[in-house]
């Protein structure tokens, strides 16, 4: 890939606007930062975008019909769709506690999907 | 019916009404907690997404991780009674030693009349709606609010719609843009009215760009369509401020979300006859959060709007400590006015105390980077701070503490004059 | 048909017309049903109706609709008593600007003396100022109409139907007339859906929809032209609310931009006047705004834009010659013809209904009085207007009184499932049978709860809930 990225850094609230290329050598040059946040974001972006996915699941055995979920550490974007079609099918059963691991090690990627919430067990 | 007393009543078990509730209690005395839903939380229980306590806990936590720290903390205190699926719905006549009364009403108690010394106002805001900015057209089905719509989405696991278009890109709008995504449905844009997004930046590129969704800046919906349920909106571009509708666009969809702007909540407020700061929407304060209304305080999105949780709860246990203060008879009188400079919209609260540390919080009425803050007393100045980037959509923090004030608040203009240059 | 009975009158159209001519004909020993194609009654040009109750001046008695008018005005206080609606006579002023307007007033005055209205008085502008101190200081003069009020329109319709059931009307809803058969001494009504109904009688009260409906007879031909009002609701905490409902000087289109203190203590403001062309037209649009405030500040200064909550639209059923159109049809026997009627159609329904009965005789339809009608309906408790001592003990006989659903207009739990009960099925229905999404959030916090309720107590899924029927389903699925 030759051609230059532009893109927002979003590692603080300044915003600098990045220009971004992978050069002949596959060297990445990242300009427009102001600090080191935005070289490593840059590069990260280019790379190897990760982001934290967040989503509920369904509930059964409590009132509460879901169950708030997240990825413990930032999912490679390319499993992202997986990742959601995976917890689409997952049904956790209460009592559940916050930080359970519902999905372990995604795909291989080190990631976890765990409950942000505890819930105890009650009629529904 | 049951009447019960107590030194204090914290009315909304959110992030702003545990904070104050657990540090009323850990000063000792009696406190209820009256929330309308069936758990503490808040609205932080539907915000399953990430960016919360970053500055209380350097950990960046969902929403329902961040309330499940203060509900623990809140049921491990002792002298706290929480009365859930109960709403503050009346308000009763003063008594002698009690001048805070209200009525919450609910099915798991009946009607209860609680009684207090003194009172925090923490309810929270509420969303503005298709009501308050008056989009022409039809009223189909499929026209709701961005936090409606998250709080039937996340909590009772329900699609609003299949197709959406966002009105407003604050941050509710973003999240809702990729949690719909996320969610199997479709976003066809983002419109919003000013030239800049009003969400942070991380979201606009972690929440529209990631997924192609289109922001159109300076743009309107100045149609919805359909009849039963919502079959498109037209939108225009603003020139000059003013919507072209000659060159409207049309976007099929079938749900429009309202993502709009929040305005604290003060229909209880209202009814302890509280008076509001216009700016703000929320009530006036003293340096100490207390109303016009003596004895009862105020904290939270109910106060002010803010953006981050964190300062929410910060607020709210300052606030708490003041409550303790008053109960304890030591509330600090000596107060002078706070005013808003150049480039500020509003700060909270209104005073400040010459004699100990103060706290406020700001919002700006521009978009600038290498900003400054200047705060000044009598034309002089106190305090300057460098702000790498101030925008209106982020809520500004800082503090003054007696000796910055290196005597100027005696002078006999004290009013304390806070401006962004 | 086995199954297939045939009744004596059928009312095509639920709104105010219907469901009062509805209730009239429940006095008698007949078997009525009430026809409405929308989901729930009071869903068409009733929706929008601004909840006044006129002073019989806007028109002379040569006009049918100011002499029911008159006689309709008379009778809502023992209506109240007997169904409970929110009513309140608080009198109308009639604004004069300029020595101009004051002629005009003094043209409606003349009317008022005409027909007889009592207590109706011309004010100079000392008068004017101190019956509402909240009116333009400007004002020159104006009229005074005691016997005037203010109405909740849909409790008044809804009251008038329940009162019916209780009586032995049926109600079906959901039946859009799509096929008139003419039988022997009978009508079979065909529905959109299939369903059939025979009655020897009909009365076509099908509002904007008469005209349509009379063709479906085979009856007068006549055209109902749309005529569309937008209005705007002012929060109760607004400053500079009036007490007393203030009309200007009227043009030729319409009674013009009124300012109208709700009987619920919130304030409307409107409604505008545009001839159109679409029946389903309900649009609102901006230009409207400016217009409506400009014309309601000349009455009342003090009001602001700021103060809106919402704003709505509706359709008024114009006819050429713009007086009541309510007659047996010449050409077909036993269907009685009502329809052009708009404003002053709320106030005029009671005497419409009788006039409607006696036209209904006249065509040989016997009337023989039920010895056991029952014209009271039981009240049912809202708590926001009750004190908490009072919902406490409602809550010993039904908790659910306690658990506030709208907060914002402080309605319980108990009270929805009344209204899912009484038949409201539809977000719209329950909101006008019981306030609750009209406050200042718009169901921002109730709505979810409401869901929950309906699908409670009706057995249907959540996805299956409309705002106002088929089509106007609330959810795109779950998750």
């Amino acid at each position: 890939m030759t051609g230059e990225r532009r893109l927002v850094c979003i590692a603080c609230p300044v915003g600098c606007r990045l220009a971004i290329r992978q050069e002949e050598g596959g060297e990445i040059r990242v300009s427009g930062n102001q600090c080191e946040k935005g070289d490593t974001y840059g590069r990260e972006e280019l790379l190897a975008p990760r982001r934290v996915v967040t989503a509920t699941v369904r509930l059964t055995g409590s009132a509460l019909r879901r169950l708030p979920v997240k990825t413990h550490l930032p999912l490679p974007r390319e499993h992202i769709a997986a990742l959601l079609a995976e917890a689409s099918r997952l049904a956790v059963r209460a009592p559940v506690a916050r930080g359970q691991v519902l999905l372990a090690d995604f795909l291989a990627t080190g990631v976890d999907l765990v409950a942000t919430r505890t819930v105890e067990a009650s009629g529904g | 019916m049951t009447g019960k007393r107590y030194d204090a009543l914290v009315f909304g078990g959110g992030s702003a009404g545990m904070a104050a509730a657990a540090r009323i209690a850990a000063g000792g005395f009696s406190v209820a907690v009256l929330e309308r839903e069936r758990e503490l939380g808040g609205v932080l229980n539907q915000c399953i997404h990430s960016g919360f306590g970053l500055k209380v806990f350097r950990e960046d936590l969902t929403g329902p991780e961040y309330a499940e720290r203060y509900c623990q903390r809140l049921a491990s205190a002792s002298g706290v009674d929480v009365y859930l699926e109960t709403t503050a719905q009346e308000v009763g006549a003063a008594g002698a030693e009690t001048p805070l009364t209200v009525y919450g009403y609910s099915r798991l108690h009946g009607i209860l009349e609680l009684s207090a010394r003194a009172g925090v106002l923490a309810m929270g805001c509420r969303e503005r709606n298709r009501g308050n900015i008056g989009i022409p057209g039809t009223r189909p089905a499929g026209v709701y609010t961005a936090g409606f719509a998250q709080r039937l989405l996340n909590i009772d696991g329900y699609l609003p719609g299949r197709r959406a278009v966002i009105v407003g890109s604050g941050d509710i709008g973003l999240i809702m843009a990729r949690r719909l995504t996320w969610s199997g449905a479709e976003v066809l844009g983002v419109v919003e009215i000013q030239s800049y997004p009003s969400g942070l930046t991380r979201n606009v590129v972690q929440c529209l760009n990631d997924f192609g969704i289109p922001l159109h800046l300076s743009h309107v919906v100045s149609r919805i369509l359909g009849r039963n349920r919502v079959e498109g909106v037209e939108v225009s571009p603003l020139e000059d401020g003013v919507p072209k509708q000659e060159k409207a666009f049309r976007l099929d969809c079938d749900t429009v979300l309202l993502s709009v702007g929040l305005l604290p909540d003060t229909e209880l407020a209202k009814k302890l006859g509280v008076a509001l700061n216009p700016e703000t929407g929320g009530p006036l304060v003293d340096a100490g959060l207390q109303t016009s209304v003596a004895g009862v305080f105020a904290c939270g999105n109910l106060l002010h709007v803010h953006d981050l949780v964190d300062y929410v709860t910060e607020e709210a246990e300052r606030c708490a400590e003041r409550v303790c203060e008053y109960l304890a008879g030591e509330y600090e009188l000596a107060q002078h006015r706070v005013v808003p400079g150049a480039n500020v919209r509003y700060v909270v609260p209104n005073r400040y105390f010459p004699g100990r540390e103060n706290r406020f919080y700001l919002r700006a009425l521009v978009v600038k980077n290498q900003a400054r803050l200047e705060l000044r007393i009598g034309g002089e100045t106190v305090k300057q701070r460098r702000l790498a980037h101030v925008q209106p959509s982020e809520m500004v923090s800082f503090t003054l503490k007696p000796a910055e004030l290196a005597g100027l608040a005696s002078k006999a203009d004290n009013a304390l004059e806070v401006s962004i240059a | 048909m086995a199954g297939e009975s045939v009744y004596d009158v059928a009312v095509i159209g639920a709104g105010v017309i219907g469901a009062a001519i509805a209730r009239q004909l429940s006095c008698y020993r007949l078997n009525v049903v009430l026809l409405e194609k929308e989901a729930d009654a009071c869903f068409g040009i009733s929706k929008a109706n601004s909840g006044i109750i006129h002073g019989g001046f806007h028109h002379g008695p040569d006009a049918l609709k100011a002499r029911l008018e008159i006689l309709g005005n008379t009778l809502f206080d023992r209506l109240q008593r007997q169904l409970h609606f929110p009513f309140r006579r608080c009198g109308i002023l009639v604004a004069a600007l300029s020595v101009e307007e004051m002629k005009a007033v003094e043209k409606l005055y003349e009317n008022g003396v005409r027909n007889k209205v009592i207590g109706i008085e011309l004010a100079g502008r000392e008068r004017m100022l101190a019956l509402e101190p909240q009116l333009n200081p400007d004002v020159v003069g104006g009229l005074h109409a005691p016997s005037g009020g203010v109405i909740e329109p849909y409790r008044f319709v809804f009251a008038l139907i329940e009162n019916a059931q209780d009586n032995g009307v049926e109600l079906a809803t959901g039946f859009e007339l799509t096929g008139v058969e003419h039988e022997n001494g009978a009508f079979l009504l065909v529905s959109a859906q299939g369903r059939r109904v025979r009655a020897r009688y009909a009365v076509n009260a099908a509002g904007l929809y008469a005209d349509s409906v009379s063709a479906l007879f085979g009856a007068e031909q006549f055209t109902i032209v749309p005529r569309k009002g937008e209005e705007f609701l002012l929060d109760r905490n607004a400053k500079g609310l009036p007490g007393k409902v203030v009309f200007p000087v009227p043009t030729r289109l319409s009674k013009g931009i009124l300012v109208i203190p709700t009987v619920e203590g919130t304030c409307m403001v409107g409604p505008t006047a545009v001839e159109i062309q679409d029946k389903e037209d309900l649009a609102t649009s901006q230009s409207n705004l400016e217009l409506v405030f400009a014309a309601a500040r000349r009455l009342v200064p003090a009001l602001s834009e700021r103060d809106i909550i919402t704003s709505f639209a509706g359709l008024r059923p114009t006819l050429a010659g713009g007086d009541f159109l309510i007659e047996s049809s010449r050409r077909v026997p036993r269907l009685v013809q009502v329809a052009g009627i708009q404003s002053p159609g709320l106030t005029a329904a009671p005497a419409v209904s009788e006039y409607v009965k006696d036209l209904l005789k006249k065509a040989g339809l016997t009337l023989v009085e039920k010895p056991d009608w029952d014209p009271y309906l039981p009240e049912v408790p809202r708590i926001r207007e009750l004190t908490p001592f009072q919902v406490d003990e409602l809550t010993r006989r039904d908790p659910a009184y306690g658990e506030v659903v709208c907060r914002c207009e402080g309605v319980s739990e108990a009270e929805i499932v009344a209204a899912v009960r009484r038949g409201h099925r539809t977000l719209d229905g329950i909101k006008f049978y019981t306030r609750a999404q009209m406050g200042r959030c718009q169901g921002g916090f109730c709505t979810y709860r409401i869901l929950r309720i309906l699908a409670r107590e009706t057995g249907q899924p959540v996805e299956a809930i409309t705002k106002r029927g088929p089509g106007s389903e609330l959810l795109g699925g779950e998750l």
